[in-house]
């Protein structure tokens, strides 16, 4: 982290607003978590506001986008908390976005709880501390006698004032020094812990617009853009002349491929963004552009087209996994011996896994209004957009276009959906780049072909697995060959090893190497980059050693993790053994786990840690002769410290093993000579209501830091389903999605 | 361009459009009415379900000159100032995650109760199996539903289902 040279005290702010409200500015460098070096995005300093008027109603704005994890709700949660207010008299705004006001804003990594929880508790303690010292004032009293709830300062006497009779006379006390503040005893907490409805959901219930792609601004025109099929390619001619004359088209043009608008201060995006080249369409409502679309002829240069293959990838990968080819990670003593030695049973197995997309609801979308600076002016931009991290856009517009950050604006709306698409703003730069030459705003919408054939996917991959038992029953030997894919010889986001996965970390004797495949398809973070994956892979092979070994399953989890203790004491990116004991003995517990199950039915174990989280996962099974399987229950034992909202917490985790399911079963992108083959939700299903099981959730809320929920809960649930399908059928499957194993889910 | 008129939500609109052009775009575009989302353009996902003479229908594949009846959307649904039961219940149960899809689901949720007002499980799956939802928020919809069904029936003895 760099040090925030500025003292605490001099970042603070506070005024009288006009009409006596009281306006709480706050800058407040926060510490970055010593274990989050390598995770997306560090944060420097964040900001957030708190505005109270006279007639008591209380603002709390919120920093980052929303997405559907709930950030809105909870962080604000956090400083009404330490206030001392009622949620009742919240109303929570979306902040501006702006990087010099509010410090880093984003979300990604489910890291904006551990990221903002000390900073938005310091707010609203000082929040309460100036409300308290301007009530001592008005009641010439002493502070220690007061307390501020329920919206009000009350004193021992009970005498009391509300926030909104403060607010004016707060607005002039002096601010409390951040170090000296004091917090709330958690077990006095009335809205931490508690079921908090989504403070967006009226606005939601009855439609009221909100997202980027409802953006409607006067005399906007509306854009659809054609980029070649062929990943790569760049327009040379289109029939312009026929597009041109059709209904409702005001304007077509082709836009050269441009790479300054990859350039990316954030480093796991740098490059990502690169303009693509292809065919604007510009015209008065989105059906005309989209009609026009279709009706399209482009002649395409591929010269640097993508000439990946999946099926070629799956044979280079095969051949791979027969070799010694390998950055080798790990390679301790005696391996080979302890797998080779005659009293140990050895066990060799080949895994697989898919490219996959994120199809956010909300298809990719930006509005853009470039405006040409005259008489000196400079050149301007404003923006509106669903984003993860918004301030990214600016440093697009001035790479690209030559517009200083400082006259981009950027308007974040509302994300339907998120799940990492929405960190690479390619969708951003083709609207800046097409309302460079359109006079007045545009709002550029994408189709959902073009949203599944354009995404930056989850990357697929394979590992061949070897292991070896020893004649007591334990693992000792353990070789994981990860075959990923890499761009430019890096591996792409979530291929390949992050280092602190299962059981590597835990074990004495492993061998760790990862071989990459070159690769051209575009993929980005996906909801749990690499554990999503991993988890399967590793999850299921434990399973296989249980079987093998003819151990319980959750008996040679437990003894896998040895002795209690936090592999990196401190670092919640570490895995603690203690807590992942006490999780997998909670499902286990909570499931009945080995209660007898009708015929055709089984249950299945699996335990992940990523994001900081411990979680373990039982699924319960039924499968026909058929291979028709309907996932009847999830058990899951969750430890994310303490909850802060009980209700956007649990539809975290419901969501995630839904996202899970839909993934497990039925979705895999496929590519051949650089084209994608799927088009639309036809051939690429999303789980559907009635293929949902019963979920059932347990937080053992430790005593650690509150860490995010909106990844950890998804990768634990395709190798429990799979190890209960085993279970139930004696049939391993090594190879996601389950559609292509002959498993259709119900 | 043909010339078309159409009620929606008990007020009728002139218009000068093509033909083709679906319901849904007439209605984000023409009308304004932005509660009403695209999500495939293929009927697959339901995030664009309208009512068409009180059926649920996809908008993304009906072109305008389908349209005969009276068009009920999400922003017609609540009575006046009052929400529709539904509107209640999945405020009540904390539904939406990125609410982008929930106009859709509350559309055929409603069309669902107009027929069956106190439906089952299965009833609710075999109504809501066209509409997705990508952050996953089923079971919460399945016990929305239930709970507008018991505002319609406060004799009801559970309002749960027992999918939980």
């Amino acid at each position: 982290m760099n040090e925030v040279k500025l003292s605490r005290r001099k970042l603070f702010k506070a005024s009288a607003l006009a009409g006596g409200g009281f306006l709480l500015q706050m800058a407040l460098p926060i510490s970055v978590l010593a274990a989050e070096k390598d995770t997306l995005v560090r944060s420097k300093a964040l900001n957030v506001y708190v505005q109270i008027d006279a007639d008591g109603q209380i603002t709390i704005y919120s920093a980052h986008p929303e997405m559907g994890q709930g950030i809105m709700t909870s962080l604000p949660m956090i400083v009404a908390e330490e206030m001392g207010a009622n949620w009742e008299d919240v109303k929570v705004l979306q902040a501006p976005v702006d990087t010099a006001q509010f410090g880093f804003q984003g979300a990604g990594g489910s890291t904006s709880i551990p990221r903002n929880y000390q900073a938005m508790r310091e707010m609203g303690a000082s929040a309460r501390e100036m409300l308290i010292a301007a009530a001592a004032l008005l009641m010439e009293v002493d502070t220690q006698d007061l307390e501020a709830r329920n919206s009000e300062v009350v004193h021992a006497s009970g005498n009391r004032r509300t926030f909104g009779q403060l607010a004016a006379l707060a607005a002039q006390q002096e601010m409390p020094d951040p170090e000296m503040l004091s917090f709330k005893d958690p077990r006095a907490y009335t809205i931490i812990g508690t079921s908090v409805g989504g403070v967006d959901n009226l606005v939601i219930a009855t439609g009221q617009s909100q997202f980027g792609i409802d953006v409607d601004l006067p005399g906007m025109k509306y854009a659809t853009y054609s980029r070649c099929p062929r990943l790569g390619g760049k327009a040379v001619a289109f029939n312009e002349v026929e597009i041109k004359k059709l209904p409702g088209v005001t304007d077509a043009f082709i836009l050269q491929p441009d790479a300054r608008a990859g350039k990316a201060s954030m480093s796991f995006i740098q490059g990502m963004a690169s303009l693509r080249g292809g065919v604007a369409i510009i015209g008065n409502d989105t059906w005309s552009v989209i009609d026009a679309k279709n009706k399209l002829k482009v002649q395409w240069d591929e010269t640097a087209s993508s000439d990946d293959s999946w099926s070629g990838m799956v044979q280079q990968a095969q051949a791979l996994a027969r070799s010694d080819h390998g950055e080798v990670k790990r390679d301790d003593d005696q391996l080979e011996a302890a797998m080779s030695d005659p009293s140990h049973l050895a066990l060799e197995s080949f895994y697989e896994f898919p490219f996959v997309a994120h199809v956010c609801m909300e298809p990719m979308n930006c509005t853009a209004h470039f405006i040409k600076g005259r008489g000196g002016e400079p050149d301007s931009m404003e923006l509106w957009m669903g984003s993860q991290f918004p301030a990214q856009a600016k440093e697009i517009a001035s790479n690209m276009l030559g517009i200083a950050p400082e006259n981009v604006k950027v308007n974040l709306k509302r994300l339907g959906g998120g799940f990492g698409r929405r960190a690479i703003h390619d969708f951003a730069a083709e609207a800046m780049a097409i309302a460079y030459r359109v006079d007045g705003p545009v709002k550029l919408t994408w189709t959902r072909t073009d949203d599944i054939h354009h995404d930056f996917f989850r990357v697929g991959g394979f590992e061949n697995m070897r292991a070896a038992i020893d004649a007591n029953g334990k693992l000792a030997a353990w070789d994981q060959h990860y075959i990923g894919f890499a761009h430019d010889q890096k591996p792409v986001i979530g291929s390949g090893f992050r280092g602190n996965e299962l059981p590597m970390t835990v074990l004495e004797r492993a061998r760790v190497r990862q071989s990459m495949i070159a690769l051209d398809t575009p993929c980005g973070a996906w909801r749990a980059p690499g554990a999503n994956t991993n988890a399967f892979v590793e999850q299921s092979f434990i399973h296989e050693l249980a079987v093998l070994a003819q151990r319980d399953h959750v008996e040679f989890l437990i003894e896998l993790m040895g002795a209690r203790r936090w592999t990196a004491e401190g670092n919640v990116n570490a895995l603690n053994t203690g807590r992942a004991i006490d999780v997998i003995k909670m499902a286990a517990e909570k499931a009945a786990w080995g209660k007898p199950m009708p015929s055709g039915s089984a249950q299945g174990f699996a335990f992940y840690f990523c994001h900081a989280a411990h979680i373990a996962q039982v699924a319960e099974v039924s499968v026909d002769g058929s291979g028709n399987y309907h996932v009847d229950k999830v058990v899951v034992a969750v430890d994310v410290g303490p909850i802060i909202n009980r209700s956007g917490a649990l539809s975290q985790v419901e969501g995630s093993i839904i996202d899970g399911l839909s993934t497990m079963a039925g979705q895999q992108i496929t590519m051949e000579k650089g084209v994608i083959e799927q088009d639309n939700f036809h051939q690429y299903p999303v789980t559907r209501i009635a293929q949902t099981p019963k979920i059932e959730v347990h937080f053992i809320e430790s005593d650690h830091p509150s860490t995010g929920l909106g990844e950890p809960a998804l990768p634990p649930l395709a190798p429990a389903v799979t190890n209960a399908i085993f279970a139930a059928t004696g049939d391993r499957i090594r190879s996601m999605p389950l559609s292509a194993q002959g498993y259709q889910l119900v | 361009m043909t010339q078309f008129k159409i009620e929606v939500n008990g007020q009728t609109h002139e218009l000068d459009v093509s033909p083709e052009m679906p319901l849904l775009w007439v209605l984000r575009d023409k009308l304004k009415l932005k509660g009403t989302k695209y999500g495939c353009g293929i009927s697959q996902c339901g995030a664009c379900t309208v009512h068409v003479d009180g059926v649920a229908v996809r908008s993304c594949v009906l072109p305008i000159a389908a349209v005969t009846s009276a068009v009920t959307t999400i922003e017609g649904l609540a009575d006046g100032g009052d929400l529709h039961p539904l509107q209640s219940a999945w405020i009540e149960h904390d539904v939406p995650q990125c609410g982008y899809c929930q106009s859709g689901q509350i559309m055929s949720a409603a069309a669902l109760l107009s027929n069956t007002p106190q439906p089952s499980d299965e009833d609710i799956d075999a109504a809501m199996a066209g509409n997705y939802c990508r952050c996953g928020t089923y079971i919460r919809i399945r016990k929305a539903v239930h709970t507008a069904a018991s505002y319609y029936d406060a004799s009801a003895p559970s309002a749960i289902g027992d999918k939980g």
